[in-house]
């Protein structure tokens, strides 16, 4: 019997991590029904663009640009050791646009905007708020979950290319203003280098991280438990789990647009 | 007529509600009183398909709650909630008009504001209250909006939720003589759970008593007094002996 007893830990863990995928992928497909399906909430939709994208966009910009700015100086560094400091503006823009710019901007959203849909609508629903809701004839997935969603999927890939010309600016401003790199030089490395393969590979990042952490976000907020503890836990979790699911994701797609 | 038969609904181990069989008539305003947590609010989000039961009937004018077109029969329902449950990101005019602003009973901008800041005067409230945030207003003045968003779209159903928890004698006197008029004037169907004998005796045509999942006892309020039930007279009582057991 004893020694049953840890398999059967094993057998409950993986039923629970499989049921909460069936959950999460049925609310996901859910979500993406609701969007192209009438009525859609333009008022809604207008509003999450701007906090998911306009309102998210200083954080953005500093953390890409001191991001490039200490990968400028890493890559001199590290490259010194072995005579390779000419290739910071290649390995600044590859690092920026490939990995850098969508992952940390994906983060950035998780902790600024997957946090805060997921709190906005657990307290709606310790309030009631998403109760009056059914009974004002308002499906909440139309309402909260689906303009939500859109706008991080439309939005978010422009954050990561803005985040991606901030981030090579960064480097570009270290490497030209300490490291004596030549200033057209530099520019030229850089757009010579990078590829369209690599641009493509950050919008696409950009656009599945968005909806992972919006969707992370709607899904916790929407399964909260009650009281304030309820809404804490639904923060939490919907931050941790956009954030785990975003890096899973990040090495997904970059086995598919970099190991063929 | 809402007619409930045999409805019962279990969490987890909790049978909440055990068999509920109950009718109301239309145009008539029954409250249901009973303790905290005897599932009084579960047994109205069961009407309104809010909470599935798992078992028993529940038919508006005939029709089956569960296989009624959704939007449809939403719309012959209003709403007051406990807390009200406005929604904190838009002014007091629009959490009104709320159902004026959208779906199947959209009317234009102009007109939806003009009939929200009549409602809003229907409750007592100034037309300087429709431009301001829920936030801002005391609760007995969210209450009042929460009731003007209810009678909004003049909806044949009415329900109130605990109307007059967490309001001051006065305030709740109030509430309970706005709920009689508007309900009496418009025709409406009304249910009303509360453990406030002031509001069911302001309110209330009849009386049903829900306890350990059943409907112990029910009929018009003014026989409520001579009921002769232990559970509605230790209710009434506010006696702490009696068949309802008191934790202490």
């Amino acid at each position: 019997m004893s020694l049953l007893a840890p398999l059967g830990i094993l057998g409950r863990f993986v039923l629970q991590v499989l049921a909460a995928t069936g959950r999460v992928s049925l609310f996901a497909f859910s979500a993406v029904g609701h969007m192209l399906r009438p009525p859609f909430y333009a008022r809604e939709f207008g509003i999450a663009l701007l906090n998911v994208g306009w309102l998210s966009l200083p954080v953005v910009g500093l953390t890409a640009l001191f991001t490039g700015g200490a990968l400028a100086l890493q890559i001199y560094s590290g490259g010194a050791r072995f005579n390779a400091e000419a290739v910071v503006p290649q390995i600044v823009a590859i690092g920026m646009v490939r990995e850098l710019g969508p992952v940390l901007v994906g983060l950035m959203i998780a902790a600024r905007v997957t946090s805060s849909i997921a709190a906005e609508i657990a307290t709606m629903k310790v309030t009631e708020q998403i109760d009056a809701l059914v009974t004002l004839s308002t499906d909440p997935m139309k309402y909260l979950v689906a303009p939500r969603v859109l706008a991080a999927l439309i939005v978010v890939p422009g954050l990561v290319a803005i985040g991606d010309v901030i981030g090579i600016f960064g480097g570009y401003m270290v490497a030209t203003g300490s490291l004596g790199f030549n200033q057209a030089a530099y520019l030229a490395n850089t757009v010579n280098f990078l590829e369209a393969r690599d641009i493509v590979s950050s919008l696409v990042k950009g656009c599945a991280f968005g909806g992972i952490a919006a969707l992370m976000g709607c899904y916790f907020g929407m399964h909260s438990g009650r009281g304030a503890q309820g809404v804490g836990r639904a923060t939490k979790g919907s931050v941790e789990a956009a954030a785990v699911l975003i890096l899973a994701a990040n090495f997904l797609l970059t086995g598919v647009f970099f190991s063929l | 007529m809402i007619t409930l038969d045999k409805v019962c609904k279990r969490f987890d181990d909790n049978a909440v509600l055990r068999g509920v069989d109950l009718t109301i008539a239309k145009g008539s305003s029954m409250v249901i009183i009973g303790g905290s947590g005897t599932g009084k609010s579960v047994m109205l989000k069961c009407i309104l398909g809010l909470v599935t039961p798992d078992s028993g009937t529940i038919t508006v004018d005939g029709e089956d709650v569960t296989r009624a077109e959704r939007d449809a029969l939403l719309a012959r329902f209003g709403m007051l909630f406990q807390g009200g449950a406005l929604f904190d990101s838009l002014p007091v005019w629009q959490n009104v008009a709320f159902r004026l602003l959208r779906g199947a009973l959209a009317r234009p901008r102009d007109e939806a504001r003009a009939i929200a800041i009549e409602k809003l005067r229907r409750v007592g409230l100034k037309p300087d209250v429709a431009d301001r945030f829920p936030a801002e207003l005391s609760g007995g003045m969210q209450k009042r909006v929460g009731l003007a968003r209810a009678i909004a779209a003049e909806p044949e159903i009415i329900f109130f939720d605990e109307p007059t928890t967490g309001l001051d004698p006065i305030m709740a006197g109030v509430i309970n003589d706005l709920i009689r008029e508007i309900v009496s004037e418009m025709g409406a169907t009304a249910l009303t759970i509360t453990h406030d004998m002031s509001s069911v005796r302001a309110i209330a045509d009849h009386v049903a008593m829900l306890h350990d999942g059943v409907i112990q006892w029910t009929g018009p309020v003014s026989g409520m007094d001579q009921s002769g039930d232990p559970y509605v007279t230790q209710f009434i009582s506010g006696s702490a002996v009696g068949p309802i057991e008191a934790v202490r």
